[in-house]
């Protein structure tokens, strides 16, 4: 269990009021000018030997990413966006940092700017946190009172201004380049890549997005030293994390762990235990709507980092865990994902676009017992045929967690489609049983 | 050169080519849907997915740059497996009507599938069907055949330069339309038609007409305007079906106007298809020896200078020429090409030409436009200098004010004093012009057709030579010239010397003349006295209805033909159909009246025709290749200032010529024009 310490995120539950001055108690602000005079390579290397991953679901190397930024500013301004269109379902740690607070995540912004050369930096908000935006902006009004942002921000000599753009509520606008056109006003569609942001972004210029996360870790790594976050955790995979516990567990809430703690540690001291007992576990999304469920017998023993997960072909995405007791209806749950994707694809690309539906349509009849061998099948064709072959990555967020259903619940789906006929067959009396079924092998 | 590895073959690049364009090098068809050469990359179809060495996933090959030493497979079970599920996902959505659509034939999607889809639907859910939208009289639209591809919208806002397509809702939910229900305003709106690569748009004319198997293909050229476009005529019977684009980079690449690909069932209706002489004030049947009978009794009773010559603008270069020669051997000297007085001089042929070439605007920085409309005049040329503007960001000057031309463009003022400015360097934009390197100066008919007509042309011809902007490699005069038959007629010095035997329409206009020969002329502001005219043409538009005699000839589509075009490249058109009725061709015309006048013929075969008028072709050698301008000796002369209004000419686009007027089509599309022109006034 992470001591109180080693926690980041000391006001993650309002305890200690979010305004400036409560933030300047917990250390926010401390001597943010001594970072900043250590100079661009030193942030981005110490952010490196720290191995700080991408808080936003696919946990790219964060000091990488920086580097890619080019190192001088040509004739084009860099920009860093701070991605908080927190809308993965499960996943609601972006909107505690952001109400609670929001003051480390400006000073990572100041810092993150100075470090890519940034002297904009926008934040994406979905449409849907106007309050927290509220706050964000407040904060952000105060810090640029006490000159902690603006020109000559902390007098550190580097100028930073911050603006919120809101979103409209689209799930795609959450995906880097999406969210760039989105914020350029166009339609929230994906872009395609390469280029990459880091050199050719928001209108054309050099941009690095982050999530919010993990622009607001940043400081306080910075503060205590790299040796101290990559001490926690396991190589590759370190630092604390804030976990969302939800669905049926006793006491749903947000919790900053350590990386790499015991799933089972999780529910069961945190999340309140699972409704009904441990017994009563039936499967674990572990990383949000977009990573394959994984069933109680891997729960038992698994440990909650990117490359633990990825071992049981799951992943920590932005490590929403969804506990689902046996009391739910896994293919029913996993038809009102299949929903929510198809829903939510942006319908640029083909695979993506046609295949969501698909596979919610054949969901929804596996559902209700509908479906044939035949179905099952084709449905896991679909999702391999949208694999891979998408634009961004919204292609494989919606067809792998149909695949982790099928690779593990295939016993619950023959259950429920598959039932013994009441009439067995007799080849030589076809009068007598369904005609229909005469061709299929299961007549 | 970089190299490229294309299933193990090693093929060499060019620097920012994509993988699909190296593929395409190494003989390799790649599918494809969203991709065109001509728009930018969407990417969005995932058609044209490919192997590449150390990645897990096959790469969209028509996004993806292609570099050094990459190693690509088009040819494994990755690749095929990704490409049959792609074309699945295309085709579970996509209804199986080919039977009924018109795009059948010519589909794309019909024509992959064949290589990449299953014998098999798997998809046994409801198809999604879409509401259709309207687009306008041109284009007919059958949504639920959208593959979301987005061809349609990204033509509309990169070429045409109109933000009125666009695709609205997400997922499957996606629909593409034009938000209002309105139809494009763009002349080049049917050009989305061919981009369509499955049957959600198609032609609304065209509409179950044939199918493009059973249709004859002729290649021609376009009469429509003077840019020559290269085009396509399907005909079936005497029938022209339907007109399409043929790609040529260096005229129209391979857009063409609407006017182009419409008017063509114009040629169907109001046609001239027999010999009609006035009785009685009333147009009878006649055969061809009453009215050649008729003809030269009234040439040889009428004295040859109270004869007078008119040809239309869309008469190919030997009816002129023929038609000079006949006015030669009968005397006649009064003759003229142009619809309205304007400025001209043939002493070279670079005074009337459009010396920088189409494909050469791509190359200036610097264009201003002198009383032109080039959206109206030369809508393929309009094209070109919005693509010119997308790539160069140049400025864009007019004088007189055009309207929206899809491009910015700053209106420096509409006075002829304004151009006295510039020529006298004293204008806000001659530091612009001076800096520039290549320049444009378009010079349009309506300023030619002011009083200072001949100051601005000379003057603005004698400013550039001497700012060194007309030489051997580059020559920034230009002038826009209307009418496809224009540079031909100028070539033969078809029309009346100012200093000749008098301004043509001052006699016209003061009934001087007591016999008018109109060949496919239309255009002229003539009200009829005494006159007796004979009108030699195509459609019972304006003049056949007041002629004295009318004889029936081929429309451009029925007769070979060359025509310059207005950069004075020749180019022939070829005959897809036979003429209707008893039409004869325009030389056999004139060799049918010179026989009958003088006992002789013009031209004893085609052959002669064709030798005799491409040998009066000015400074041009080959079909289809630029002219050569010498600029190393350039006349100059002065004209006379005058202070007006530089006003530019509204043309009436849809309606310009014979074939136009008797278009449904054409007058569809100008009723809609009208119509939301009407409803942008009131709000």
């Amino acid at each position: 269990m992470l001591k109180e310490e080693n926690k980041i995120f000391k006001n993650l539950y309002n305890e200690q009021g979010w305004e400036l001055e409560n933030a300047l108690n917990r250390d926010d602000w401390l001597d943010t000018k001594k970072i900043i005079e250590k100079g661009r390579d030193w942030i981005i290397n110490e952010i490196k030997a720290s191995e700080l991953r991408g808080r936003g679901g696919a946990g790219f190397s964060t000091g990488l990413k920086w580097s890619f930024a080019p190192k001088k500013v040509g004739s084009r301004p860099h920009y860093l966006v701070i991605n908080a269109d927190e809308s993965e379902p499960g996943t609601c740690k972006d909107r505690d940092i952001l109400r609670f607070e929001p003051q480390k995540l400006i000073e990572g912004c100041l810092i993150a700017s100075y470090a890519v050369n940034a002297k904009v930096c926008y934040v994406y908000i979905r449409g849907e946190y106007l309050n927290e935006g509220k706050r964000l902006q407040k904060a952000i009004d105060e810090a640029y009172s006490k000159n902690l942002i603006g020109k000559n921000a902390c007098n550190s000599g580097w100028d930073l201004d911050i603006y919120i753009h809101y979103g409209a509520g689209a799930y795609i606008c959450g995906e880097e380049t999406a969210l760039l056109e989105s914020l350029e006003g166009n339609r929230g569609q994906p872009r395609l890549k390469p280029p990459f942001p880091a050199l050719v972004g928001l209108y054309g210029c050099p941009t690095i997005v982050n999530n919010v996360e993990t622009i607001a870790v940043v400081p306080t790594i910075l503060r205590r030293g790299a040796k101290w976050f990559a001490s926690m955790g396991r190589p590759k995979n370190t630092g604390t994390k804030i976990f969302c516990i939800s669905g049926n567990v006793n006491t749903p809430c947000n919790v900053e762990e350590e990386m790499g703690i015991p799933l089972k540690e999780l529910i069961e001291k945190h999340g309140g235990g699972v409704i009904g007992g441990w017994k009563n576990l039936q499967a674990v999304i572990p990383g949000g709507s977009s990573m394959p469920m994984v069933p109680k017998d891997i729960c038992e023993t698994l440990k909650m980092d990117f490359d633990s997960l990825v071992e049981v072909k799951s992943g920590l995405g932005t490590a929403g865990v969804v506990v689902i007791n046996k009391d739910e209806d896994i293919i029913k749950c996993m038809a009102r994902i299949a929903r929510f994707y198809k829903h939510e694809s942006c319908g640029q690309c083909t695979p993506c676009r046609e295949g969501a539906g698909w596979m919610w349509r054949i969901l929804e009849r596996t559902a209700k017992g509908e479906a044939t061998h035949k179905d099952i099948n084709l449905l896991s064709d679909v999702t391999k045929q949208i694999e891979g072959h998408t634009i961004c990555a919204f292609g494989e967020g919606s067809a792998w967690p149909v695949q982790g259903l099928l690779r593990h619940f295939r016993k619950e789906i023959d259950n429920r489609c598959f039932s013994e006929p009441i009439v067995k067959k007799k080849r030589k009396i076809p009068y007598l049983i369904d005609q229909h079924k005469l061709e299929s092998k299961d007549a | 050169m970089p190299k490229i590895f294309i299933n193990n073959n090693e093929i060499e690049f060019k620097e920012g080519m994509t993988v699909l364009q190296a593929c395409e090098l190494a003989g390799l068809e790649i599918p494809r849907f969203c991709y065109h050469e001509r728009l930018s990359i969407a990417g969005n179809c995932r058609m044209c997915l490919v192997e590449v060495e150390k990645s897990a996933k096959p790469i969209a090959s028509c996004a993806m740059p292609a570099a050094e030493g990459m190693k690509i497979k088009t040819n494994t079970k990755m690749v095929e497996k990704a490409r049959k599920g792609v074309m699945e996902f295309l085709l579970v959505n996509h209804p199986l009507d080919c039977p009924v659509c018109d795009q059948g034939g010519e589909c794309d999607l019909q024509d992959q599938s064949l290589y990449y889809g299953f014998d098999g639907s798997r998809f046994k859910e409801n198809k999604r069907l879409v509401k259709d939208k309207y687009m306008g009289p041109l284009i007919k639209t059958q949504m639920t055949r959208c593959i979301h591809c987005t061809r349609c919208i990204r033509f509309a806002t990169e070429v045409a330069g109109v933000s009125e397509l666009g695709a609205v809702g997400r997922g499957e939910d996606m629909e593409i339309t034009t938000y209002l229900e309105k139809s494009m305003t763009s002349e080049l709106s049917g050009n989305v038609i061919d981009l369509c690569p499955v049957g959600a748009l198609t032609s609304k004319p065209y509409a179950f007409e044939a199918r493009p198997w059973e249709l004859k293909k002729t290649e021609s050229i376009d009469v429509m305007d003077a840019v020559g476009s290269n085009i396509r005529v399907d005909s079936y019977g005497w029938e022209v079906k339907r007109i399409l684009p043929r790609l040529n980079n260096s005229i129209n690449e391979e857009w063409i106007s609407d006017k182009t690909r419409y008017a063509c069932d114009g040629l169907l209706k109001q046609r001239l298809d027999k010999v009609y002489i006035r009785k009685e004030n009333q147009l009878v049947e006649a055969n061809w020896e009453e009215a050649i009978d008729l003809i030269s009794s009234k040439i040889n009773s009428t004295n040859p200078d109270k004869i007078a010559a008119h040809v239309g603008g869309l008469s190919s270069f030997e009816t002129i020429n023929s038609f000079k020669k006949l006015l030669d051997e009968i005397n006649v000297r009064n003759y003229e090409f142009r619809e309205k007085d304007f400025y001209v001089n043939p002493d070279q042929k670079m005074n009337y030409i459009f010396n920088s070439s189409i494909q050469g605007i791509e190359k200036s920085d610097f264009i201003l436009l002198v009383g032109a409309n080039p959206r109206h005049e030369a809508t393929i040329l309009n094209a070109r200098i919005r693509k010119t503007y997308l790539k160069n960001k140049l400025p864009i000057f007019s004088i007189g004010n055009p309207g929206d031309l899809t491009y910015p463009y700053k209106i420096v003022g509409n006075k002829t004093d304004d151009i006295q400015q510039i020529l006298n360097g004293k204008s806000e934009i001659n530091s612009l012009l001076k800096k520039s390197k290549n320049p444009l100066i378009i010079i349009g008919e309506s300023a030619l057709e002011l009083k200072s007509g001949k100051f601005i042309l000379e003057g603005f011809k004698e400013f550039l030579h001497k700012n060194n902007f007309i030489n051997e490699n580059w020559n920034s005069f230009n002038v826009l010239t209307q009418n496809a038959s224009t540079v031909g007629a100028l070539d033969l010095n078809f029309f009346n010397k100012p200093n000749g035997t008098g301004n043509f329409f001052d006699k016209l206009n003061n009934h001087n003349f007591d016999l008018l020969y109109l060949v496919g002329s239309d255009e002229l502001n003539f009200q009829k006295n005494n006159e007796f005219i004979i009108y030699q043409g195509t459609h019972g538009d304006r003049m056949a209805q007041i002629a004295d005699v009318v004889l029936p000839s081929p429309a451009y589509t029925e007769q070979n033909g060359f025509f310059i075009n207005l950069e004075g490249r020749l180019q022939k058109a070829y005959k897809a159909t036979n003429p209707v009725g008893n039409a004869k061709e325009d030389w056999k015309i004139f060799n049918l009246i010179l026989s009958k006048l003088k006992n002789k013929n013009l031209y004893t075969n085609y052959k002669d025709l064709i030798d005799d008028s491409l040998s009066k072709v000015r400074e041009t050698k080959n079909i289809e290749l630029l002219p050569e301008i010498q600029t190393k000796k350039i006349n100059l002369t002065s004209g006379n200032f005058h202070s007006e209004e530089v006003f530019i000419r509204a043309i009436d686009y849809y309606f310009s010529n014979p074939v136009a007027r008797a278009s449904k089509t054409m007058s569809d599309c100008r009723l809609e024009k009208n119509r939301s022109t009407e409803s942008r006034k009131t709000g």
